[in-house]
C-alpha cells in the first residue's frame, strides 16, 4: 500500500500550481524600476586581436545610457576557477585571466566585446550595430591534438601553449597497467569521442543588476543553481564587492543541467553597470547567444584498452583522454574530466589494475564545464563500449562478462581511490531482464525483420559518483571550495516550519520532497512545512545543486537540523510534563512519556518555545530555531543497469528508439514520483546525445549548430514510454537518510546502451560495426553500413541470458 | 509606436507597441502576463503557445498589432472559474508532466488545441503534436500521459 505522506510517498508537487497557473516567478518576469537594458555585442570569428572599437556613432543614439569595453573592466577581478589541478608532473594547471569584457583578443565565437547599456532592449541592438569593429583575424585552435603541437598558435599569448595540463592517475600505478597489458591474454582497444553537447535548459539565463544609492547595496536576480556561490565568486574574486553587501536571488529557475552552475561574466557585468550608470541593468540572453556564451559540455576524444586473462576477468584498464576546456576555464571545468571522470573507471568492475591520463587543451571555442553527470558519462560510455567490444571479439554473452566481473563485496576499494559503500549489481542487472522483457527480444527482432528493420539490442550497467562530497578530500584533490550543505529550521510559535536550505531547486521539487522528510521525523502533515531557497538574504551559506546533491547532502543537514529542534522541544516538554527527557517520545507530532499516559501536542510545545511562562529560562533559550551544516564523509554511489532495443532502417539509416528500460539503485526513496521524472529526463538527455545532439565547430571555429535549426534537441516523437524501476535499493551507509541520489542517472547510463544496441542490430545484420561515434545520425549510420565488412550476421549471445534473480533484490524499505 | 487592442483571457486590454513588438514581447510586457515563456528566438521551442481565435499560435511569430480586435487565450485564463486547476493542468500534476515549468505553459496551451481538435489521440498521435514544443526536463513520457489522462482516457498515477 503507498503511503500518501512522508517518505516513500508520492505526494503531487506544490510548486505545480503556480507553474501550471502562469504564476511562476522566474528571473525575467523581474522587472525593476527604472530598469535598462544591456545587450552585448559578440565576437562572430573565433580567434582575432581586437585592433579597435569605435562606439562613437552609437554613443549618439537614441536610449543609449553607456557603452562599456574590456578597458572599463581594467581594475576588476577575471571570472574565476573554483578548482586548480595538479599535474603528473606536480606542476599546477595553467589558468588564463578570463576577463569579463574581452580584452586585447577575442577567443572564441561569443566572447563579449561591447555591452551597449541603454533605455530598452531595441534601443541596445540598434546601438550595438552602429559600433565599428577592427578585428585582425588569427588562425583558429580548434583541433586538441593539434593544439598541443609545438609551434601551434596559441590561444592565451602568456601561456606557454595551450595544454591546461597533463594529469596522470594514478600515476604509482603506470608502470604496473602497462605491464598488464602487454601480457594480457586478450586487449580490446577502441577510440571514441564523447560529443560536445549543449545544456540547453528551456529557460535561457538572464541577469538582473541593481544598486542602492542610500545604502551601497547591490542585488543581484540570476538563473543560478547555487546563489551563495555567485556571490562569493563575483563578490570577492570579481567585483571587490563584500558578502553582506551583496544579495543574490535565484529565483524560479527553469531548469539547469549543469550549465546555471558557473559564474558568468555577463552576472558580473549587470551588477557592476548598476552601480556605473546608477540603474538597474537586465540582461535576458537569447536562445543564439545561449549556445555561444553558456558553457558547453563533454568534448572528450579518448582511446581506451582493456585487458583481459584467458578466463575473460579484466585485468587493466588504460585511458588517454584529450579534454576541450574551451576559451576560457569556466568555475569547475578543470575537475569534470579529472575527479569526477578518473575515479569513476573502475565502473562496476573488479579490475585491479587502472590508469587514467588527461590532457585539458585551450581552444578557441566556447568554455567547457560540467553538464549533467560531469566526467561520469564520459567514463561510462568509454568502459561500457569497450566492454561490449570485448564481449563481441571474444564470442561471450556481453550481460555475462559484466557479471563475471561485477564487484560483488561492500565496502569496495577500488584501485581509483574511492570506496563505494554499498551496492549490488547482479540485483539490478537480474532486473533489468525483467523489466526490458529480454526474453521477447528474439520474438520482437523477428517481427521488425518481418517489416524490413534491423533490430538490435544494448545493455550496460553504470556507477556514478554523486553528492559530493567530504569538503577536505576535496580540497586536497584542488577545489576551491567547500562541499558541505546547509539547513535552518524554524519553528514558529504555532507549530508550522520553515526551512531553509542551501540547496537550490530548478525543477528537482524541493518544496515538495523536503517536507516530507521533516513531516516524518515530526509526525506531522507535510503542508504544516515550508521550503524557502534561492536567496542568499534568508538562507544559510549554500553550496547549491548539483552533482545529485540536493537530497543527499542537502536532505542530510535538514536532518540535522531537525534533530536538533526534536532535541530541544523533547526538553521542553519533559520541564511541562514534570519528566525526564530521555523518557520523552514523539511520534504522530505528540510527545508522550514513556510508561505513562501524559502527551502533550507539538503545537504546545513550540508555543511554549515562544510564550516561555512554563519553561526552563535557566538552563535553555526560549525559541525553537536550529541550524545545521552537513559534511558528507563519503561520496554516494548508485547504480544500475540499463537496457535499449533499437530499429534500424536499413534503407536510411534512421534509428529508433523502440524499447527502453532502467533498473537503478537509489538507496532509499524519498518521492518516487519526482526519483521517475529525474530518471526519464536523464534518459531524454542520454538518448540525445546518442542519436541526435552534437555541438559543431567548423574548422575556422565557427559554430555552426548555434540554433534549433541546427542543434537537434530530443522532442516527443524521437522518444517512446519508458520502463523505469527503483526496488534494487542498498541505502547509503553514511548519510541519514540512506539516500545516494538520481538526477543524473539517466544522462549518465543511457548513451552507450544506445550504441551498444545499435551496433549490435548492425552486427545481426552482416555488418561488421564496432562502433559509431555520437550522434548516431541517420548519414553516420547509412555510412557505417556501406563501409563495414561482412559478417555471418551473428547476434552476440546476448539476449535471453541466464542469471538467477533468487534472493538479490530488495524491494523497497519493507 | 501604436495602440493596439484585443481581448486577453476574456478581458478588453490595449497596449502601446512598436511595429516590431511580437504578440510575446506585448504579453510579457506592457500587458503583465508572464505566464507566457519565451525559450528561443527561432520559434522551434513551443514555450510560447497561446490561442489566437481559438488556434494554438506561437506568440513569438506574430506581432503584437497582428493581433488587434484578437481574441487571445494565454495560460493566465487556463484555471476553472473559481481558480482552481483547469482539467488539463490537473492531469499536468496528477501526472507529473512538469518539472521546472519553463515549457509548461506552452506544454498545456497545444495540449489544449490538441484535445480540440482529437479528443482521443493515441499516444503516437500525441507525440506528433508536440513536435513544436521542447521539453528538456521530462523526456515527454509524463507529459504523454497527461494529455492522455486529460482526455479521459485510463493511465495510471504517475509512480504506482
Ligand atoms: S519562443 Fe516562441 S517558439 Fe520559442
Ligand atoms: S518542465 Fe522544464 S522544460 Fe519542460
Amino acid at each position: 500500500m503507498p503511503k500518501d505522506s512522508g517518505i516513500g510517498a508520492s505526494p503531487k508537487r506544490r510548486e505545480d500550481v503556480r507553474f501550471l497557473t502562469g504564476d511562476g516567478r522566474y528571473t525575467d518576469d523581474i522587472n525593476v524600476a527604472g530598469q535598462a537594458y544591456v545587450h552585448f555585442l559578440r565576437s562572430d570569428v573565433a580567434h582575432a586581436r581586437i585592433a579597435g572599437i569605435d562606439t562613437s556613432q552609437a554613443e549618439g543614439m537614441p536610449g543609449v545610457v553607456r557603452i562599456f569595453t574590456g578597458a572599463d573592466f581594467e581594475a576588476v577581478g577575471g571570472i574565476p576557477c573554483g578548482w586548480q589541478i595538479t599535474d603528473r608532473h606536480g606542476e599546477v594547471m595553467q589558468e588564463p585571466k578570463h576577463p569579463v569584457l574581452a580584452h586585447g583578443k577575442v577567443r572564441h565565437v561569443g566572447d563579449p566585446i561591447c555591452a551597449v547599456v541603454a533605455d530598452t532592449l531595441a534601443q541596445a541592438r540598434d546601438a550595438a550595430e552602429a559600433i565599428v569593429l577592427d578585428l585582425e583575424e588569427l588562425p583558429a585552435v580548434i583541433d586538441m591534438k593539434e593544439a598541443v603541437k609545438d609551434g601551434a598558435t596559441k590561444v592565451h599569448d602568456d601561456l606557454t601553449g595551450n595544454l591546461c595540463y597533463d594529469w596522470g592517475f594514478v600515476e604509482e600505478n603506470r608502470d604496473a597497467v602497462d605491464e598488464a597489458i602487454k601480457s594480457a591474454a586478450h586487449v580490446t582497444t577502441l577510440e571514441l569521442v564523447n560529443n560536445r553537447l549543449i545544456a540547453n535548459p528551456m529557460e535561457p539565463r538572464v541577469a538582473v543588476g541593481q544598486w542602492e544609492k542610500g545604502t551601497g547595496d547591490y542585488t543581484l536576480y540570476t538563473t543560478s543553481q547555487n546563489p551563495h556561490v555567485i556571490r562569493l565568486l563575483m563578490g570577492a574574486f570579481v567585483l571587490g564587492i563584500p558578502e553582506h553587501k551583496l544579495r543574490v536571488v535565484a529565483p524560479d529557475v527553469g531548469g539547469g543541467f549543469g550549465t546555471k552552475i558557473f559564474h558568468y561574466a555577463e552576472e558580473a557585468f549587470c551588477t557592476f553597470a548598476a552601480k556605473e550608470c546608477r540603474r538597474p541593468v537586465k540582461w535576458t540572453s537569447s536562445r543564439s547567444e545561449a549556445f555561444m556564451s553558456d558553457a558547453h559540455g563533454r568534448d572528450h576524444v579518448t582511446k581506451i584498452e582493456l585487458a583481459l586473462d584467458a578466463e575473460n576477468n579484466f585485468t587493466a584498464v588504460r585511458t588517454e583522454t584529450y579534454a576541450n576546456m574551451g576559451a576560457y576555464l569556466s568555475t569547475f571545468a578543470p575537475s569534470v574530466p579529472t575527479w569526477l571522470h578518473g575515479t569513476l573507471m573502475a565502473g562496476n568492475y573488479r579490475t585491479p589494475l587502472i590508469y587514467v591520463n588527461v590532457k585539458a587543451v585551450f581552444t578557441n571555442t566556447v568554455p567547457v564545464d560540467a553538464y549533467r553527470g560531469a566526467g561520469r558519462p564520459e567514463a561510462t560510455f568509454q568502459l561500457e563500449r569497450v566492454i561490449d567490444k570485448a564481449a563481441r571479439e571474444l564470442g561471450v554473452d556481453p550481460i555475462e562478462l559484466r557479471r563475471q566481473n561485477f564487484i560483488t563485496e561492500f565496502p569496495y576499494a577500488t584501485p581509483v581511490a574511492v570506496e563505494y559503500d554499498t551496492g549490488d549489481y547482479h540485483a539490478t542487472m537480474d532486473k533489468l531482464i525483467e523489466i526490458a522483457d529480454v526474453a521477447g527480444f528474439e520474438a520482437r527482432a523477428e517481427e521488425s525483420r518481418a517489416r524490413g528493420k534491423l533490430r538490435g539490442f544494448g545493455v550496460n550497467s553504470y556507477i556514478e559518483a554523486c553528492g559530493i562530497a567530504p569538503s577536505n578530500l576535496v580540497g586536497q584533490l584542488g577545489a576551491r571550495a567547500g562541499l558541505y550543505e546547509s539547513a535552518t529550521v524554524r519553528v514558529n510559535a504555532t507549530g508550522g516550519l520553515v526551512v531553509m536550505t542551501g540547496s537550490h531547486s530548478h525543477g528537482q521539487g524541493h518544496e515538495t520532497s523536503f517536507p516530507q522528510v521533516v513531516a516524518d521525523m515530526i509526525g506531522i502533515p507535510d503542508d504544516m512545512i515550508e521550503i524557502v531557497h534561492g536567496d542568499t538574504a534568508n538562507t544559510p551559506m549554500g553550496m547549491g545543486t548539483y552533482g545529485s546533491r540536493s537530497l543527499a547532502v542537502g536532505g542530510s543537514a535538514i536532518v540535522r537540523a531537525t534533530e536538533k529542534i526534536i532535541a530541544k522541544a523533547k526538553k521542553i516538554a519533559a520541564h511541562i510534563m514534570e519528566a525526564s527527557d530521555q523518557d520523552i517520545e514523539l511520534k504522530d507530532g505528540k510527545f508522550t512519556v514513556a510508561g505513562t499516559d501524559k502527551e502533550l501536542a507539538w503545537g504546545d510545545v513550540t508555543l511554549a518555545a515562544y510564550v516561555p511562562h512554563n519553561y526552563p529560562l535557566a538552563e535553555m533559550e526560549p525559541g525553537l530555531e536550529e541550524t545545521a551544516f552537513y559534511d558528507p564523509n563519503n561520496f554516494t554511489y548508485p547504480s544500475g543497469a540499463y537496457a535499449c532495443e533499437v530499429e534500424v532502417d536499413p534503407e536510411t539509416g534512421k534509428v529508433t528508439i523502440e524499447r527502453f528500460a532502467a533498473a537503478d539503485d537509489f538507496g532509499n526513496v524519498v518521492n518516487p514520483m519526482i526519483v521517475e521524472g529525474q530518471v526519464h529526463g536523464g534518459i531524454a538527455q542520454g538518448v540525445g546525445q546518442a542519436l541526435l545532439e552534437n555541438c559543431a565547430y567548423d574548422e575556422n571555429g565557427q559554430l555552426i549548430s548555434a540554433s534549433y535549426m541546427d542543434y537537434a534537441m530530443p522532442r516527443a516523437d524521437d522518444l517512446p514510454m519508458f520502463t523505469v524501476d527503483h526496488s534494487c535499493q542498498t541505502p547509503c551507509t553514511h548519510n541519514p537518510l540512506g539516500v545516494k541520489g538520481c538526477g543524473e542517472a539517466g544522462a549518465i547510463a543511457s548513451p552507450p546502451t544506445v550504441v551498444n544496441a545499435v551496433c549490435d542490430a548492425l552486427q545481426r545484420a552482416g555488418k561488421n560495426v564496432t562502433h559509431i561515434d555520437m550522434p548516431l545520425s541517420p548519414a553516420r549510420v547509412w555510412a557505417a553500413m556501406q563501409g563495414a565488412e561482412p559478417t555471418m550476421g551473428a547476434a552476440q549471445p546476448a539476449a535471453g541470458s541466464a542469471g538467477s534473480a533468487e534472493g538479490r533484490s530488495l524491494h523497497g524499505q519493507g | 509606436m501604436t495602440k493596439v487592442s484585443m481581448r486577453v483571457n476574456g478581458k478588453a486590454v490595449t497596449a502601446e507597441v512598436e511595429g516590431r513588438t511580437l504578440l510575446v514581447e506585448a504579453l510579457r510586457g506592457p500587458l503583465g502576463l508572464t505566464g507566457t515563456h519565451v525559450g528561443c528566438d527561432t520559434s522551434q521551442c513551443g514555450a510560447c503557445v497561446v490561442h489566437v481565435d481559438g488556434k494554438a499560435v506561437k506568440a513569438c511569430t506574430m506581432f503584437a498589432a497582428e493581433a488587434e480586435g484578437a481574441e487571445v487565450t494565454t495560460i493566465e485564463g487556463m484555471a476553472n472559474a473559481d481558480g482552481s486547476l483547469g482539467v488539463i493542468q490537473q492531469a499536468f500534476q496528477d501526472h507529473h508532466g512538469l518539472q521546472c515549468g519553463f515549457c509548461t505553459p506552452g506544454m498545456v496551451m497545444s495540449a489544449a488545441a490538441l484535445l480540440k481538435d482529437n479528443p482521443k489521440p493515441s499516444e503516437a498521435e500525441i507525440r506528433h503534436y508536440l513536435e513544436g514544443n521542447i521539453c528538456r526536463c521530462t523526456g515527454y513520457h509524463n507529459i504523454v500521459k497527461a494529455i492522455q489522462a486529460a482526455s479521459g482516457q485510463d493511465v495510471a498515477i504517475a509512480a504506482e
